[in-house]
This record gives structure tokens, sequence and C-alpha cells, in this order.
């Protein structure tokens, strides 16, 4: 077999792999801080919690009332998503007249509070999920072993980001997230009700950064504090590809991971902080991110 | 004279009536207080401009009578219905639609996606066909992102989006800034048109000569309140006035 600067393909490849898989959830996530950006001008600091949220949901599902993986990845996202819009309506959408940094305090307390609860209830010792039979196993792809759930999960993120793009980019009904983005006032002078709008792009980013938790769980153990690990990563890929750009958000998420991944492989020293590096790069050189278009 | 119109619209004479009063109307831009009581008339089927210096509280008017303000206070009343403490939205779908003096054509979306944007409020709008007729630039930029057209095509889209929705009521707010002499006059013609078509317009003008060729009657409007009302025909016997009031 081939090697690269003395790197068995093996090992390349499988840092490769876990490489696309964390972008699959850094894009995700980062896709839902985007759309919520966008439109309500709120950094959303509890999306760790809420995609913490989701995998205990797809958890609960199963343990308490025996509803399997494939359901809970619907039903969760739903479920999250309704808490993410009662929280809109009653609270967040209180500080839309004020500075961002409010936005940022109360979607914080609030991530530690919901944090707070599950780890009172659950602990942090972390709770198991099987992996849904049907992606049990794996294929053997000649230069490597690809375990056919962590394939799955490449495929589903792939396909919610592109779908997620392709709604807002060209649809009818991402022409007004859109507009409404630019301009809300004159978009409500048209006679389209964009406080509704404002709570349901809520609810579904939302419902994405849960999605996201359903599909991590039985990869990552399900604990209450998986999403604030991730989240501060996913923060620096949203700086990192510009606030409020929704394909900036999916391409560099994937790629950072790609990147974190091979950084592994050819300076593991340097892994951990190499997005934090690249953060720090990229706000000296180009503060609004890579696909920011405002300065 | 408020009264009286006021319960004639109550019992139903709209013929006779304005279809839109504003009385005492008060608007704030955060603290500031920029209406201090405007008063006027719009009938049926007329033509009204609003004219006045910079900063006299025209384009303020426009959208208080449009919820765009923070805070109003006063009457405004559309079709002898009160709605003062109305929201954008609601006042939108009673027919009324506004072409803000910014244009406030979206740039992340193509010409077409802007002309699609406001949703039909009643029947009887203008077609797509019809408005790429009135205004063949546009059929052949409809591609292109809003903002990469012209000035003169960026009011001329801003204007048709507002024609589709079937709204017959229409706030334009200085259509002719900035814009070629040629432009101006393919307004005029469009505001003519539109004007034989049965809608109602106010508009908002710094230019009253261009104001005087398509215009029924004239409000002078000044530090918050309107000070007079010339009829069109009365322009030219008037002018020593106006000139005084826009200090031309």
């Amino acid at each position: 077999m081939f090697e690269l600067l003395g790197i068995p393909p093996q090992v390349l490849m499988g840092q490769l792999l876990i490489g696309l898989i964390n972008g699959s959830f850094y894009a995700v996530l980062s896709l839902g801080l985007a759309v919520i950006f966008g439109l309500l001008n709120i950094i959303n600091f509890a999306h760790g919690a809420q995609y913490m949220m989701g995998a205990f949901g797809a958890w609960m599902l199963l343990n308490y009332t025996g509803i399997g993986y494939w359901p809970a990845l619907i039903l969760s996202p739903i479920v999250v998503g309704a808490i993410g819009i009662a929280l809109e309506r009653t609270m967040i959408s209180r500080l839309y007249k004020l500075d961002h940094l409010y936005g940022l305090l109360l979607t914080f307390g609030l991530a530690l509070i919901i944090q707070g609860l599950f780890r009172n209830y659950y602990g942090v010792s972390g709770l198991p999920y099987a992996i849904p039979p049907a992606l049990q196993g794996g294929q053997n792809l000649g230069f490597m072993f690809l375990p056919n759930y962590r394939g799955w999960v490449i495929i589903a993120s792939v396909v919610v980001c592109f779908g997620t793009w392709f709604m807002i980019e060209k649809t009818r009904l991402g022409s007004y997230l859109r507009a409404a983005t630019e301009n809300p006032e004159l978009v409500g002078a048209f006679g389209i009700n964009v406080p509704r709008m404002i709570t349901l792009t809520y609810g579904f980013g939302v419902g994405l950064a849960a999605f996201a938790g359903v599909l991590a769980a039985p990869i990552y153990s399900v604990n209450p504090n998986m999403g604030a690990d991730l989240i501060i990563v996913v923060f620096a890929v949203v700086v990192i590809g510009g606030m409020g750009s929704i394909m900036g958000a999916i391409l560099t998420g994937f790629g950072l991971g790609i990147i974190e991944g091979l950084t592994r492989v050819f300076y593991p020293e340097g892994s951990a902080v190499v997005i934090f590096v690249i953060m720090a790069i990229v706000l000296m050189i180009k503060p609004e991110g890579l696909f920011g278009n405002n300065a | 004279m408020t009264d009286a119109t006021t319960m004639a619209a109550e019992t139903g004479a709209a013929s006779t009536n304005a279809l839109l009063e504003v009385r005492g109307l008060e608007g704030w831009y955060g603290e500031s207080h920029v209406l201090h009581g405007v008063d006027f008339n719009v009938h049926q089927g007329e033509v009204v401009t609003l004219l006045g210096r910079n900063g006299a509280g025209k384009t303020t008017t426009i959208k208080a009578i449009m919820g765009l303000l923070d805070k109003r206070r006063g009457s405004v009343r559309m079709a002898g219905q009160e709605t003062i403490s109305l929201q954008a939205r609601h006042i939108a779908r009673m027919g009324i639609a506004i072409c803000p003096e910014e244009r406030g054509i979206f740039a992340s979306l193509s010409v077409e996606e802007n002309l699609t944007l406001p949703p039909k409020l009643a029947e009887g709008g203008l077609s797509i066909d019809r408005i790429y007729e009135l205004f063949p630039n546009l059929k052949e930029r409809r591609r292109s992102q809003g903002t990469k057209l012209s000035g003169g095509e960026q009011q001329m889209l801003a204007i048709a989006r507002i024609l589709r929705t079937g709204s017959k009521f229409l706030l334009l707010d200085e259509p002719t800034e900035g814009l070629a002499p040629v432009i101006v006059q393919q307004i005029g013609r469009t505001i003519s048109a539109l004007k034989k078509e049965g809608f109602t317009i106010v508009l908002v003008e710094q230019n009253f000569r261009f104001a005087a060729s398509v215009a029924d009657r004239h409000y002078v409007v000044e530090q918050g309140k309107v000070v007079d009302m010339i009829p069109n025909h009365a322009l030219d016997a008037n002018i020593e006035k106006l000139h005084a009031y826009l200090g031309v």
C-alpha cells in the first residue's frame, strides 16, 4: 500500500473520517446558528444545550416510551424545536430591539440552567444509546473500514445542510426569509407576518441543533455537557465562516472538521487548537469571516 | 367638519367621503417628536402630493400612515376604519402599499423574487406579464440581483412590485429623487396611467414641477404639520407662496 509522508493510509483515512464526522456536526450546528443570527440578530448561546436536549430526547423516547431511533430522529427535533418556540415567544422576543449582548447573555443563562437541570437528574457520567440495528456493522472499502453509522451521519448531515440551503436560497419561502433578514420592517409593510416567521425560524434552527443531537447520540455518550464542549468550537466555525452566511456555515463546518482531522495526523499536538488558530488568523485578515459580506 | 365626515363614513356614504382621513396625526422616531398634528384627506382616485422642505415630516407622515413608526397618535382612517393602533402588516392588508424613499430593493433577492415578494392581498392586481409589458427592462434583467439594477430600474421595480398586490392605495415616497429626466418622465406616465386605472396615490415630492404634472391637489407640510392645501389648477396663482414654503 502507498504511504504519504510516512503516514499509513489507514491512519490518514481514519482521521479524515473522524474529521468529516466532526465536520458534519459543526456544519449542522453552525448552520442553525447562522439561520437564527441572520433573522433574529440573536447569538444563540443555548444552541449547545439544545443539541444536548436533542440527544436526551432520543434517549428518553427510547427508555421511557420505547420509541426507537428512526422516529426519534423526527420527533426529538420537533419537541425540542417547540420548546425553542416557547422560549422565543416568552423571553427572546423581548430583546430584539436591544444590543446583541443581551440575547447572548439570556441564551447563555438559559444554556446553564438547562445543562444544570439535566446534570441534576441524569448525572455527568453519560448514558448509552445503541446504534440502530439497520446501521450496525460496516463496509470494508479496501483502504479503510467505514462503520455504517458514521457513513449515515455524514450523508444525513450533507442532505440536511443542502436541503436547508436550497430552501433558503431557492424557494419562495426562502425569499421571504432573506428579505426579512435584510429589512423586516418593509417585509411587514407588505402584509407578511414577520414575528411569526421569526418564531418559526428560531424553532427551525433549534430543531436543527436537536437533529444533530440525535445523530450524535449513538456516537458520543449522551450527557449533559456534550453540547457545552462542542459549542465553543462551533462558534469559532461560525466566526470563521462569517455570521449569517448559510453556505459559508456549511462549507466552513465540513472544511474545518477535515482540517482538524488532518492536523491530528500530521501534528497531533495542534489538533485541539487548530480551529482557534485559524479563527485568529481569519479575524486579523478578514474580520467579517470568509463568507461574510459586510465588514 | 371632522365629526360630520366621520359620521358620514360610519353611515356608509362612502362616495362623498375621503378614502383616507388623517386627523391630528403625531409621530415619533425613538424620542424625537417629528409630527405635530397632521391633517389631510385623500379621495378615491385622487393623486395627492405632500410638498415641503427637507425634514418637514413628509416621509414620516407616509411611514406613520403605513404604521412604520415606533410611536404614533391621532387618527388615520382608511375607508372609515381606524388604523392608528394597527401594525404595518394589518394596515397593508387593508389595501395600502408603500414604495419607500430608499426604494427597499432586497440585495439577496433576484429582480423577479423582489417583484413577487409582496403577497397578493386583493383581486385586481397587475399580472407579471402586464408588469413586464410596462417595464420591459425588468423582464430583461429578471435574473439579476435586485441591487445590481440602475437607480431608475430599482425605482421601477419598487413601484412595480406593489402593483402586483391588488392594493389600490399607493404611498410613493420621492419616486423621482436622483433620477435622470427621461426616467422621471416615464415614472410620471406610469403614475398618470395608474390614476386612470383608478388607483389612489399619495406622493411625497421635492420636485414640485413633477408634482404639478401628475397631481390633483398639493398639501404643504412644514414642521410636522400640514400648513396649506393648493389645488393643482390654482398652482400658478399660488406660485409665490409655494416658493416661500419650499424655500426655492
